[in-house]
Protein backbone atom coordinates (compact mmCIF):
# COMPACT_ATOMS: atom_id res chain seq x y z
CA UNK A 1 0.00 0.00 0.00
CA UNK A 2 2.79 2.38 0.93
CA UNK A 3 4.51 1.35 -2.25
CA UNK A 4 1.40 2.14 -4.29
CA UNK A 5 1.14 5.58 -2.71
CA UNK A 6 4.81 6.24 -3.34
CA UNK A 7 4.48 5.14 -6.95
CA UNK A 8 1.48 7.39 -7.48
CA UNK A 9 3.31 10.32 -5.94
CA UNK A 10 6.11 9.62 -8.38
CA UNK A 11 3.65 9.64 -11.28
CA UNK A 12 2.11 12.89 -10.05
CA UNK A 13 5.54 14.41 -9.79
CA UNK A 14 6.35 13.25 -13.28
CA UNK A 15 3.20 14.99 -14.50
CA UNK A 16 3.24 18.28 -12.63
CA UNK A 17 6.88 19.16 -12.22
CA UNK A 18 8.33 21.62 -14.65
CA UNK A 19 12.00 21.06 -13.96
CA UNK A 20 13.89 18.38 -15.81
CA UNK A 21 15.91 17.31 -12.77
CA UNK A 22 12.84 17.06 -10.55
CA UNK A 23 11.03 14.99 -13.16
CA UNK A 24 14.03 12.68 -13.12
CA UNK A 25 13.87 12.46 -9.35
CA UNK A 26 10.22 11.43 -9.61
CA UNK A 27 11.30 8.55 -11.82
CA UNK A 28 13.76 7.47 -9.14
CA UNK A 29 10.92 7.65 -6.63
CA UNK A 30 8.82 5.30 -8.75
CA UNK A 31 11.71 2.85 -9.02
CA UNK A 32 12.08 2.90 -5.25
CA UNK A 33 8.39 2.23 -4.78
CA UNK A 34 8.61 -0.82 -7.01
CA UNK A 35 11.65 -2.00 -5.07
CA UNK A 36 9.74 -1.72 -1.83
CA UNK A 37 6.92 -3.92 -3.09
CA UNK A 38 9.48 -6.43 -4.39
CA UNK A 39 11.12 -6.66 -0.98
CA UNK A 40 7.79 -6.96 0.76
CA UNK A 41 6.58 -9.83 -1.40
CA UNK A 42 9.97 -11.54 -1.21
CA UNK A 43 9.77 -11.35 2.55
CA UNK A 44 6.25 -12.67 2.65
CA UNK A 45 6.90 -15.68 0.47
CA UNK A 46 10.43 -16.26 1.80
CA UNK A 47 11.84 -16.02 -1.69
CA UNK A 48 15.38 -14.85 -2.24
CA UNK A 49 14.82 -14.14 -5.92
CA UNK A 50 12.80 -11.03 -5.18
CA UNK A 51 15.64 -9.44 -3.30
CA UNK A 52 18.04 -10.32 -6.09
CA UNK A 53 15.68 -8.66 -8.50
CA UNK A 54 15.77 -5.54 -6.35
CA UNK A 55 19.55 -5.72 -6.52
CA UNK A 56 19.42 -5.74 -10.31
CA UNK A 57 16.87 -2.91 -10.35
CA UNK A 58 19.24 -0.86 -8.20
CA UNK A 59 22.11 -1.50 -10.60
CA UNK A 60 20.03 -0.55 -13.62
CA UNK A 61 18.75 2.53 -11.80
CA UNK A 62 22.30 3.63 -11.09
CA UNK A 63 23.23 3.19 -14.74
CA UNK A 64 20.05 4.98 -15.78
CA UNK A 65 20.80 7.88 -13.44
CA UNK A 66 24.26 8.28 -14.92
CA UNK A 67 23.00 8.27 -18.51
CA UNK A 68 19.96 10.43 -17.73
CA UNK A 69 21.97 13.09 -15.98
CA UNK A 70 24.41 13.10 -18.88
CA UNK A 71 21.46 13.69 -21.20
CA UNK A 72 20.26 16.49 -18.94
CA UNK A 73 23.68 18.12 -19.10
CA UNK A 74 23.67 17.78 -22.89
CA UNK A 75 20.18 19.33 -23.09
CA UNK A 76 21.21 22.16 -20.82
CA UNK A 77 24.23 22.88 -22.98
CA UNK A 78 22.11 22.90 -26.11
CA UNK A 79 19.10 24.87 -24.81
CA UNK A 80 20.41 26.64 -21.68
CA UNK A 81 17.22 25.84 -19.79
CA UNK A 82 15.90 23.11 -17.55
CA UNK A 83 12.20 23.87 -17.89
CA UNK A 84 10.40 21.10 -19.72
CA UNK A 85 8.00 23.63 -21.23
CA UNK A 86 10.76 25.25 -23.21
CA UNK A 87 12.25 22.04 -24.55
CA UNK A 88 9.59 21.78 -27.21
CA UNK A 89 11.52 21.13 -30.38
CA UNK A 90 9.46 18.03 -31.13
CA UNK A 91 6.08 19.68 -30.56
CA UNK A 92 3.82 20.41 -33.46
CA UNK B 1 8.30 -2.43 18.32
CA UNK B 2 8.48 -3.32 14.65
CA UNK B 3 5.05 -1.85 14.07
CA UNK B 4 5.97 1.45 15.68
CA UNK B 5 9.19 1.67 13.68
CA UNK B 6 7.31 0.81 10.51
CA UNK B 7 4.76 3.55 11.03
CA UNK B 8 7.37 6.14 11.95
CA UNK B 9 9.48 5.47 8.89
CA UNK B 10 6.55 5.00 6.54
CA UNK B 11 5.26 8.41 7.62
CA UNK B 12 8.73 9.87 7.15
CA UNK B 13 8.91 8.30 3.71
CA UNK B 14 5.56 9.71 2.62
CA UNK B 15 6.37 13.12 4.08
CA UNK B 16 9.61 13.17 2.13
CA UNK B 17 7.85 12.20 -1.08
CA UNK B 18 5.18 14.89 -0.65
CA UNK B 19 7.86 17.40 0.22
CA UNK B 20 9.72 16.43 -2.95
CA UNK B 21 6.68 17.45 -4.97
CA UNK B 22 5.95 20.64 -3.07
CA UNK B 23 9.42 22.16 -3.05
CA UNK B 24 10.21 24.51 -5.86
CA UNK B 25 13.96 24.43 -5.60
CA UNK B 26 15.59 21.25 -7.00
CA UNK B 27 18.13 21.01 -4.21
CA UNK B 28 15.35 20.83 -1.61
CA UNK B 29 13.69 18.11 -3.66
CA UNK B 30 16.97 16.20 -3.79
CA UNK B 31 17.39 16.41 -0.02
CA UNK B 32 13.86 15.17 0.61
CA UNK B 33 14.52 12.34 -1.84
CA UNK B 34 17.48 11.38 0.35
CA UNK B 35 15.07 11.28 3.33
CA UNK B 36 12.75 9.00 1.35
CA UNK B 37 15.56 6.64 0.40
CA UNK B 38 17.04 6.43 3.87
CA UNK B 39 13.69 5.66 5.46
CA UNK B 40 13.12 3.06 2.74
CA UNK B 41 16.41 1.49 3.81
CA UNK B 42 15.06 1.22 7.36
CA UNK B 43 11.89 -0.37 5.99
CA UNK B 44 14.02 -2.93 4.12
CA UNK B 45 15.79 -3.68 7.39
CA UNK B 46 12.43 -4.24 9.05
CA UNK B 47 11.54 -6.61 6.23
CA UNK B 48 14.68 -8.62 6.90
CA UNK B 49 16.61 -7.55 3.82
CA UNK B 50 19.80 -6.44 5.48
CA UNK B 51 22.00 -6.48 2.40
CA UNK B 52 19.49 -4.47 0.41
CA UNK B 53 19.23 -1.91 3.21
CA UNK B 54 22.98 -1.39 3.09
CA UNK B 55 22.94 -1.28 -0.71
CA UNK B 56 20.08 1.21 -0.64
CA UNK B 57 22.03 3.57 1.59
CA UNK B 58 25.27 3.19 -0.36
CA UNK B 59 23.94 3.15 -3.91
CA UNK B 60 20.89 5.38 -3.77
CA UNK B 61 21.35 7.72 -0.83
CA UNK B 62 25.06 7.83 -1.51
CA UNK B 63 26.07 7.54 -5.12
CA UNK B 64 22.94 8.44 -7.05
CA UNK B 65 22.03 11.40 -4.89
CA UNK B 66 25.58 12.72 -4.96
CA UNK B 67 25.28 12.57 -8.73
CA UNK B 68 21.98 14.45 -8.57
CA UNK B 69 23.25 17.20 -6.28
CA UNK B 70 26.40 17.44 -8.35
CA UNK B 71 24.37 18.05 -11.51
CA UNK B 72 22.09 20.53 -9.75
CA UNK B 73 25.08 22.50 -8.54
CA UNK B 74 26.82 22.20 -11.90
CA UNK B 75 23.87 23.50 -13.88
CA UNK B 76 23.11 26.15 -11.25
CA UNK B 77 19.46 25.12 -11.35
CA UNK B 78 17.29 27.85 -9.95
CA UNK B 79 13.80 28.01 -8.58
CA UNK B 80 11.28 26.67 -11.04
CA UNK B 81 8.42 28.85 -12.10
CA UNK B 82 4.92 27.71 -11.28
CA UNK B 83 3.17 26.84 -14.50
CA UNK B 84 0.53 24.41 -13.45
CA UNK B 85 0.75 22.20 -16.49
CA UNK B 86 -1.57 22.03 -19.42
CA UNK B 87 -5.31 21.53 -19.17
CA UNK B 88 -5.02 18.08 -20.67
CA UNK B 89 -2.57 17.01 -17.97
CA UNK B 90 -4.93 18.22 -15.26
CA UNK B 91 -8.15 16.87 -16.74
CA UNK B 92 -6.86 13.47 -17.81
CA UNK B 93 -3.79 13.02 -15.65
CA UNK B 94 -5.14 13.29 -12.13
CA UNK B 95 -8.15 10.98 -12.56
CA UNK B 96 -5.83 8.52 -14.28
CA UNK B 97 -3.40 8.67 -11.37
CA UNK B 98 -6.25 8.22 -8.88
CA UNK B 99 -7.62 5.25 -10.81
CA UNK B 100 -4.16 3.73 -11.00
CA UNK B 101 -3.66 4.17 -7.27
CA UNK B 102 -6.99 2.46 -6.62
CA UNK B 103 -6.06 -0.42 -8.91
CA UNK B 104 -2.66 -0.92 -7.31
CA UNK B 105 -4.15 -0.67 -3.84
CA UNK B 106 -6.77 -3.33 -4.54
CA UNK B 107 -4.19 -5.69 -6.02
CA UNK B 108 -1.78 -5.20 -3.13
CA UNK B 109 -4.43 -5.47 -0.45
CA UNK B 110 -5.89 -8.61 -1.97
CA UNK B 111 -2.52 -10.33 -1.69
CA UNK B 112 -3.23 -12.46 1.34
CA UNK B 113 -1.38 -12.07 4.57
CA UNK B 114 0.60 -9.01 3.69
CA UNK B 115 -0.42 -7.30 6.89
CA UNK B 116 1.27 -9.74 9.18
CA UNK B 117 4.18 -10.26 6.84
CA UNK B 118 5.97 -7.23 8.17
CA UNK B 119 5.71 -8.45 11.74
CA UNK B 120 7.39 -11.81 11.64
CA UNK B 121 11.10 -12.34 11.96
CA UNK B 122 13.19 -13.98 9.30
CA UNK B 123 16.29 -12.24 8.06
CA UNK B 124 17.56 -13.06 4.61
CA UNK B 125 21.26 -13.02 5.22
CA UNK B 126 23.82 -11.87 2.73
CA UNK B 127 25.06 -15.46 2.56
CA UNK B 128 21.76 -16.75 1.17
CA UNK B 129 21.54 -13.87 -1.24
CA UNK B 130 25.02 -14.32 -2.63
CA UNK B 131 24.65 -18.09 -2.80
CA UNK B 132 21.80 -17.70 -5.28
CA UNK B 133 23.31 -14.68 -6.99
CA UNK B 134 26.65 -16.24 -7.79
CA UNK B 135 25.45 -19.72 -8.73
CA UNK B 136 22.10 -19.62 -10.47
CA UNK B 137 22.14 -16.03 -11.61
CA UNK B 138 25.77 -15.57 -12.48
CA UNK B 139 25.12 -14.72 -16.13
CA UNK B 140 22.67 -11.85 -15.42
CA UNK B 141 25.12 -10.53 -12.86
CA UNK B 142 27.93 -10.40 -15.38
CA UNK B 143 25.65 -8.89 -18.00
CA UNK B 144 24.79 -6.15 -15.51
CA UNK B 145 28.45 -5.30 -15.10
CA UNK B 146 28.73 -4.90 -18.87
CA UNK B 147 25.58 -2.74 -18.78
CA UNK B 148 27.14 -0.45 -16.18
CA UNK B 149 30.29 -0.19 -18.26
CA UNK B 150 28.21 0.77 -21.30
CA UNK B 151 26.32 3.31 -19.20
CA UNK B 152 29.55 4.94 -18.05
CA UNK B 153 30.88 5.08 -21.60
CA UNK B 154 27.55 6.44 -22.82
CA UNK B 155 27.49 9.15 -20.17
CA UNK B 156 31.00 10.27 -21.07
CA UNK B 157 30.23 10.14 -24.79
CA UNK B 158 26.99 12.11 -24.36
CA UNK B 159 28.55 14.96 -22.44
CA UNK B 160 31.54 15.14 -24.75
CA UNK B 161 29.33 14.99 -27.81
CA UNK B 162 27.23 17.93 -26.62
CA UNK B 163 30.34 19.99 -26.15
CA UNK B 164 31.65 19.17 -29.59
CA UNK B 165 28.34 20.05 -31.24
CA UNK B 166 28.27 23.48 -29.69
CA UNK B 167 31.79 24.30 -30.71
CA UNK B 168 31.05 23.07 -34.22
CA UNK B 169 27.98 25.30 -34.55
CA UNK B 170 29.87 28.41 -33.54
Amino acid sequence: MLSAILFSLGVIGFLIKRNLITVFMSIELMLNAVNLSFVTFAHQWHAVKGQIFVFFVMMVAAAEAAVGLAIIIAVFRARATLAVDRIDLMKL
Amino acid sequence: MHLILFFIFAALCLAGAVNLLLQTHPINSALSLIVVMTSLAVLYLLLGAEFLAAAQVIVYAGAVMVLFTFVIMLLNAGREERTLGSRAARVVGFPAVAAFLALLATVLLKAHGLGRAAMQEGVTSTDDLSAVLFTKLLLPFEVTSVLILIAILGAVALTRHGDGERSASK
